[in-house]
């Protein structure tokens, strides 16, 4: 018996997003961005697109691609401070933005990746995050309903990949990506290094490559997952 | 930075306790981190998936993996682990994180923060600010006294959006060090230089006054 291949080129994967798709997208800053699979989605075009990411990078990097193109209808997001472009699209209305505390967010992409449907929590339920939202009593407090988030398609980055799709991750570069890598009906991984099976040792699987539709083999670590110098 | 400020900063270091799990807040707050002695037994926190931080790094020297929640390039320390970001905030959830010291637009006397919204001009969002100004067992904010305009930060009611509802325990100023008490805001310390009339006249709610002279950082 042998695991079976999944590794695919980025053309073709990309090729499989549709217009209108929810694409989860990983990284915090740049470590564990998906900067080359966003780059190839930026090219392709798709629109419409539903992204849900902790942050909108930087202008000029990453999903900031995607909102410049007028690709992004709407971002979930937990912070975009840092991308002045974002802010502007945002207030000028040419795309909208749901804020998510980090956590829930983190823990609505787990709940979506285990098959759950929503979790309940007491966070910002005495803050304006909490309107529009089901409360429910729970052991009598109140807590609000966070609905389980999934995406269409998922889009991570690891530090090495089998062609199974087992995943590891480097340093603070895991972040949102174990999560979404199990919460997508198609997860894409690009990968710094591609392995053949056997080549990440069990114990080292953070992400098992059965929640892994396709794996990327990065041909270059371009200039964005570099050191950013302020 | 100001004199008056790296006192407040050297003074807020001393709420770290041998021991503790602390998360410090983007801006001033990481700068207590230069207070400590090298060797001092604390485990800190970064939301990021990351606890056991190192010292900062220069560009040449970084790992373009390791970064904090603010985007500066960190190092590890002997006994150091990464982590997801469900991990991260349930250590903040649930009670592990013993402290965290946060920046603050506003501050109420029953201690509501506000400090991630300003309706019309600034709504990045709050990133991690909610839960750990929410679930945090010991809040405290560093902030300077008055805004740039010079209107007191400290009230009787935030105007903001709030971050998180009377959880503030203590405020740490250019001018003061200030409890949040059930009868409103106490003060605990003045600045050096700063009179009892300026600290009222700074202060957008009723100070209590300690008994007796009143101790100077």
């Amino acid at each position: 018996m042998k695991l079976p291949d999944k590794s695919i080129a980025m053309e073709e994967v990309v090729a499989q997003i549709p217009d209108g798709a929810t694409v989860l997208v990983g990284g915090f800053g740049v470590p564990g961005t998906p900067f080359a699979l966003l780059r190839e989605l930026a090219r392709q075009g798709q629109r419409d697109l539903v992204l849900v990411k902790n942050d909108a990078n930087e202008a000029g990097m990453g999903i900031d691609h995607l909102i410049a193109g007028g690709q992004v209808r709407k971002l979930i997001v937990t912070h975009l401070g840092l991308n002045a472009n974002a802010i502007a699209a945002m207030n000028e209305g040419r795309m909208e933005v749901e804020f998510c505390a980090q956590g829930i967010l983190a823990e609505r992409i787990r709940a979506g990746g285990a098959g759950l449907g929503a979790i309940l929590t007491d966070i910002g339920i005495d803050t304006e995050l909490a309107q529009g939202k089901q409360v429910v009593e729970m052991n009598g407090r109140p807590m609000l309903v966070e609905p389980a988030l999934r995406g269409d398609v998922a889009l991570v980055h690891a530090a090495r990949a089998d062609c199974f799709g087992n995943l590891a991750y480097a340093a603070t570069a895991r972040n949102f990506n174990p999560l979404m890598a199990m919460a997508a009906t198609r997860v894409i991984a690009e990968t710094e290094e591609l392995l053949p099976l056997g080549g990440i040792d069990p114990d080292a699987a953070e992400s098992p490559g059965a929640f892994i539709d396709h794996v990327v083999k990065l041909d270059e670590i371009s200039e964005e997952y570099g050191i950013v110098r302020r | 930075m100001s004199d008056a400020r790296s006192r407040m900063v050297a003074r807020a270091a001393r709420e770290i306790a041998p021991g503790m799990v602390v998360n410090l807040g983007i801006g001033l707050p990481t700068k207590v981190v230069n207070h400590l002695p090298a060797d001092f037994p604390v485990c800190l926190h970064s939301e990021n998936g990351l606890t056991g931080i190192g010292p900062t790094l220069p560009p040449e020297r970084a790992d373009r993996n390791l970064i904090d929640a603010g985007g500066a390039y960190v190092s590890t320390i002997p006994g150091s682990a990464f982590f997801d970001s469900a991990v991260s905030f349930a250590l903040v959830r649930s009670g592990r994180l013993d402290l965290t010291l946060l920046g603050a637009f506003e501050v109420a006397q029953n201690g509501d923060l506000a400090n991630w919204k300003i309706p019309g001009k600034f709504s990045p969002g709050a990133g991690g600010a909610i839960e750990l100004a929410q679930k945090a067992r010991r809040v405290v904010v560093m902030t300077t006294h008055c805004d740039r305009k010079g209107n007191p930060k400290l009230l009787e009611t935030c105007s903001l959006p709030l971050t998180a509802k009377a959880r503030v325990a203590r405020i740490y100023t250019d001018m003061a060090v200030v409890d949040v008490t059930a009868q409103g805001f106490a003060l605990v310390e003045l600045a050096e230089g700063i009179s009892e009339t300026e600290i009222r006249e700074a202060t957008g709610a009723p100070l209590a006054l300690p008994q007796g002279d009143i101790p100077r950082f």
